[in-house]
C-alpha cells in the first residue's frame, strides 16, 4: 500500500525512493529541474549523500543528479516503496 | 571558400554527451573534450571532412539541457540553433548528440530540436556505456518514432562515425523537415498560434518558423529581451505576458508545459525502445561509494593532490638537469664561436639565459598537465566538486563554480570563460572575481624557481621534499584567498542568494592514454611556443634595457644600475622596498605583466649579466643562491624574501590576458579595474605583513 505521507526531498533516506509531488521554486529554477527530468510524478531515488551531507545525489530517469540543500528542501515528495 | 554559400551543420546536445568528440571526428580538428558537463562554452567551426565540395561547415556548440537558455553558454547554443546568431546563418541540419546510457533525459532536447523546422540526424552516442550498464535500445523503433535518422556511435572509439557522416550527407541531399512529436495541451497550442500570428504580423519571424519561435518565446523567461526584438519589445512583451496569463487561467504553468508534455511522450517511447536486460552495478557506482565516502572521500582527494605535487617535484629532476645542460652547452658554443661583444652578450645573457631559464620547467609543466588531463578525463573532477560543494556554498559560490576554478589551475583565461555555464549574473561575477587566485601553470615556474633556490631540499615525513610543501602551501594560500574573498564579497558588494539547481554527476570513464598524452603534448607545445615568442622577445627587451645606455668603463653592477631598467627600478623602489623587493625584483615583476613566467626570464637576464661560467647559463637557481646582500654580505635571497615574492604572485593579478578576458566576460572596465586593484592591494598588504613581521621576529 502506498502511504500518502508527503515530506521534502532532503528527508528521503539513502536508498529510498519517492515521487515528486510539488516544487516550491522560482519559475526558472523549477523549469530547469523539470527539463533535467524532475517533473511532477517522477520517481527519484536517493543514491548517496556527499561527505558533508549535502549535496545529495539522486537518481531520476537514469541520470545521477546532485542537489544542494536549499533546492532539496523545496521539492515535496511522496514516499513510495523501498 | 565563400562563407555565405556554405552550409552549416550544428552539433547540439546535452552537456557531456560527446558533441566535441564527434565534432573532432567529423572535422579532423581537435576540440578539447573532458568528462564533465560544460567543457565547451564557445562555438567552434570546422569543415566537414570527406565532403566532395568541401563546402559544409560544422559548428560545435556548448551543451544545453533545453532550448530555454539559462546561462550564457546555453544562450550561444540557443541562438545558433534558432538562427538568431549574428555571425552564423541558420543551420541547414542539426546533429543531435544523445547519450544512449542516459537516453530518457537526453531525448528531451531532441523533442525540442524536432520543432525547429530544420532536418535532424540523431547520433546515439556512448553506445558502449549503454551496453555496459545492461541496457538495450531498439534503434529501428527509435528511428521510426522520432521520424529522423538515428545512428549508433561510440565517438571515443570512432565507431559509427563513418555511418554518421554518410547519413548526414544523404539527409542533406534530400532534406526533410521533421514533424514535431510532442503534443502540447490545446490551451497552450492556441496561445502559440496567436503569438505566431503576432510575430508574423510584426515581421519578427518567417512563416515556416513562426510557431517554433512563438513556443520558445512563451517558455523562455525573458525571451522578449533578446536584442533581435529590440525594436518591437513592448508590444511583444505584453503579448507574451498575456499568453502566459491566459495559460495560468487554464491551469497550466507556462514554464512547465514543455517539460511535462515532453517527458510524458518520452516515457511512452522509452517503454517501447528500451530494454533493461539486467540492472548492473557498474564499476563506477561501486567506486563512488568509497570516493564520495564521508571519511575516505576527502582523505583520498587530499592524498591525490599531495601525490601529484610530490611526483611533479621528484620525477622532474633528471629531465630538468638535461635541459639545463643543453642550454649551458649552447651558451658555451656561442662563447666559443662569437667574439665577445654586444652580439655574444645578447645571445648568452639575453636569449639563452632568459629562454633557458624558463624551458627548464618544461618537464614539470608537462607533468602538471598530464595529471590535470587524467582528472578531467576520468570524471573524478565532478567528485572533487561534490566534496567541496558545501564549503563553496557557504561562501556564496555557485555549485557550477568548481569547474571554472579547477580550470584556472591550468590558466585563468579558460577558467574565466568557463563561468559562462553559471546561470545567474551575480554568481558568475563572484566566480570570475576569485578565479585568478587559483594557481595557474604560469605561476609554477616562479614558485619552482624560488622554492628550489632557497628552500632547503630536506625530506619531511619520510617522502615529501620541503620545497614541495612550500609549493602546496602557495597553492592552498591561493584557495584560501579565493574562499575568503568570496565570503567577503558575498556579504558586501555582491550580496545575494546563490541558487544552484541540479548538477549532473558524470559517469567514470577509463582515461584514454592517447587523449591524456595529446592534451599534455598540446599544452607543452603552447609552453614552448610561449618561450620562443613572448619570453624570447621579453628576454631581448630586458637585455637591452639592462645593457643600455651602455657604459663601457662601468663595473657590471654599476652598468645595470644606471641602465634604463635600473632607472625605472629605482623609481618604483620606494613602493616595493617595504615588502622586501629591490629594484631588480621590481623590474622583473613589472615585466611579468605580459605573462607571469617572464619573471623568471627577466630575473635570469638581470642576474645573468655577471655570470662567469657559460655552462651554467640556465642555472638561475645557482645565481640566486650566490647573490649577496651588499649591506650585510649574507645571501640576498633568504627564505623570507623568497616567500614574500611567492606570496605576491599568489595574490596579485599579474597577467594582461586575464585582465583582457575579465573585461570581455564582465563587459565592464569598472569590475576589471576593481579586481586588479583589489588583488594587487591584497598582495602588497600580505607581503608587507610577512616581510615586516618576519624581520621583527629576526627571520631575515
Ligand atoms: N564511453 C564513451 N565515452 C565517450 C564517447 N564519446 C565521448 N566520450 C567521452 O565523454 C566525455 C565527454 O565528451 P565531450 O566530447 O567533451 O562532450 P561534449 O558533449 O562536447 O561536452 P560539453 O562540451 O561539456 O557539453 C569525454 O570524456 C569523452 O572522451 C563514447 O561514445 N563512449
Ligand atoms: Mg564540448
Amino acid at each position: 500500500m502506498e502511504t500518502s505521507k508527503t515530506t521534502s526531498l532532503d528527508h528521503l533516506g539513502v536508498g529510498r525512493s519517492a515521487r515528486i509531488v510539488q516544487m516550491d521554486l522560482r519559475p526558472m529554477e523549477a523549469q530547469r529541474l523539470m527539463e533535467m527530468g524532475l517533473t511532477v510524478g517522477t520517481r527519484v531515488t536517493l543514491v548517496r549523500r556527499a561527505p558533508l551531507r549535502y549535496p545529495i545525489i539522486i537518481q531520476a530517469r537514469g541520470s545521477h543528479l546532485t542537489l544542494r540543500k536549499a533546492v532539496a528542501r523545496s521539492i515535496r515528495i511522496q514516499l513510495t516503496g523501498p | 571558400m565563400n562563407e555565405t554559400n556554405s552550409l552549416y551543420i550544428a552539433i547540439a546536445g546535452n552537456p557531456n554527451s560527446g558533441k566535441s568528440t564527434l565534432f573532432n571526428e567529423l572535422t579532423g580538428l581537435r576540440q578539447k573534450v573532458a568528462n564533465y558537463p560544460g567543457k565547451t562554452v564557445e562555438k567552434h567551426v570546422g569543415v566537414l571532412q570527406d565532403d566532395p565540395d568541401g563546402n559544409i561547415r560544422v559548428i560545435d556548440l556548448p551543451g544545453t539541457y533545453s532550448l530555454n537558455p539559462h546561462s550564457p553558454d546555453e544562450e550561444i547554443a540557443h541562438d545558433v540553433l534558432m538562427g538568431w546568431s549574428d555571425d552564423t546563418p541558420r543551420p541547414g541540419l542539426i546533429v543531435a548528440v544523445v547519450d544512449a546510457s542516459n537516453l530518457e533525459r537526453n531525448l528531451f532536447l531532441v523533442t525540442q530540436l524536432l520543432s525547429l523546422g530544420i532536418p535532424v540526424v540523431v547520433a546515439l552516442n556512448m553506445m558502449d556505456a549503454c551496453r555496459a550498464s545492461g541496457i538495450e535500445i531498439d534503434v529501428v523503433k527509435l528511428e521510426q518514432r522520432l521520424g529522423v535518422p538515428v545512428v549508433p556511435t561510440v565517438g571515443s572509439r570512432r565507431e559509427g562515425t563513418a555511418e554518421l557522416k554518410a547519413r548526414i550527407l544523404s539527409t542533406l541531399k534530400q532534406p526533410s523537415v521533421p514533424r514535431s512529436v510532442v503534443q502540447i495541451p490545446d490551451a497552450a497550442a492556441r496561445e502559440v498560434d496567436r503569438l505566431a500570428a503576432h510575430l508574423q504580423a510584426h515581421e519578427l519571424a518567417a512563416a515556416e518558423s513562426a510557431h517554433g519561435e512563438a513556443l520558445r518565446a512563451i517558455c523562455t523567461e525573458n525571451s522578449f529581451s533578446h536584442p533581435r526584438f529590440a525594436a518591437a519589445r513592448d508590444p511583444l512583451k505584453t503579448t507574451i505576458l498575456a499568453a502566459r496569463d491566459s495559460l495560468a487561467q487554464a491551469g497550466f504553468a507556462w514554464y512547465a508545459i514543455e517539460a511535462e508534455a515532453g517527458y510524458q511522450w518520452i516515457e511512452t517511447l522509452m517503454a517501447e525502445v528500451r530494454n533493461v536486460r539486467e540492472a548492473r552495478l557498474t564499476f563506477g557506482e561501486r567506486a563512488d561509494y568509497w570516493l564520495t565516502h564521508r571519511i575516505v572521500g576527502p582523505a583520498f582527494l587530499g592524498l591525490i593532490v599531495l601525490m601529484i605535487f610530490v611526483s611533479i617535484f621528484a620525477l622532474a629532476k633528471p629531465p630538468m638537469d638535461w635541459i639545463k645542460h643543453l642550454f649551458g652547452y649552447l651558451a658555451v658554443l656561442v662563447v666559443n664561436t662569437i667574439p665577445a661583444g654586444p652580439l655574444q652578450s645578447l645571445l648568452t645573457d639575453g636569449v639563452i639565459t632568459g629562454v633557458g631559464g624558463i624551458m627548464v620547467f618544461l618537464p614539470q609543466i608537462m607533468m602538471l598537465f598530464f595529471f590535470i588531463a587524467i582528472l578531467e578525463d576520468s570524471g573524478y573532477t565532478a567528485r572533487a566538486a561534490l566534496i567541496m560543494d558545501r564549503i563553496m556554498g557557504r561562501v556564496g559560490l555557485h555549485g557550477r563554480a568548481f569547474i571554472p576554478l579547477f580550470s584556472s589551475f591550468a590558466c585563468a583565461v579558460p577558467g574565466v570563460m568557463a563561468t559562462r555555464m553559471i546561470d545567474n549574473a551575480r554568481d558568475r561575477l563572484l566566480t570570475i572575481f576569485v578565479a585568478p587566485f587559483m594557481c595557474c601553470s604560469a605561476r609554477w615556474p616562479v614558485y619552482l624557481l624560488l622554492a628550489g633556490a632557497v628552500i632547503p631540499n630536506t625530506i619531511v615525513l619520510g617522502f615529501i621534499p620541503l620545497p614541495a610543501i612550500v609549493l602546496v602551501s602557495m597553492i592552498l594560500l591561493g584557495i584560501v584567498a579565493a574562499v575568503a574573498t568570496a565570503a567577503l564579497f558575498n556579504k558586501t558588494i555582491l550580496k545575494g542568494v546563490t541558487s544552484t539547481p541540479a548538477m549532473e554527476l558524470p559517469r567514470y570513464r577509463r582515461p584514454r592514454l592517447r587523449m591524456v598524452l595529446q592534451t599534455m603534448w598540446e599544452r607543452s607545445l603552447l609552453f614552448v611556443k610561449k618561450a620562443g615568442t613572448v619570453i624570447l622577445a621579453m628576454s631581448i627587451i630586458m637585455w637591452a634595457l639592462t645593457n643600455y645606455p651602455h657604459r663601457p668603463d662601468a663595473a657590471p653592477d654599476q652598468q645595470i644600475k644606471q641602465s634604463f631598467a635600473g632607472t625605472v627600478g629605482r623609481v618604483i623602489e620606494p613602493v616595493i622596498s617595504p615588502i622586501g623587493f629591490d629594484w631588480r625584483i621590481g623590474v622583473s615583476i613589472l615585466s611579468s605583466f605580459v605573462a607571469r613566467e617572464v619573471f623568471v626570464s627577466s630575473m635570469a637576464t638581470i642576474y645573468g649579466t655577471n655570470m662567469s661560467d657559460p655552462h651554467r647559463a640556465a642555472d638561475l637557481q645557482a645565481h640566486l643562491r650566490s647573490e649577496l646582500d651588499p649591506e650585510t654580505g649574507l645571501p640576498f635571497f633568504t627564505p623570507l624574501r623568497a616567500l614574500s615574492i611567492m606570496i605576491f604572485y599568489v595574490l596579485s593579478m599579474q597577467c594582461v590576458s586575464t585582465i583582457a578576458v575579465v573585461r570581455r566576460e564582465t563587459n565592464s572596465w569598472k569590475w576589471t579595474l576593481f579586481q586588479l586593484g583589489y588583488m594587487t592591494g591584497l598582495a602588497w598588504i600580505a607581503c608587507f605583513v610577512l616581510w615586516q613581521g618576519g624581520r621583527l621576529l629576526g627571520w631575515s
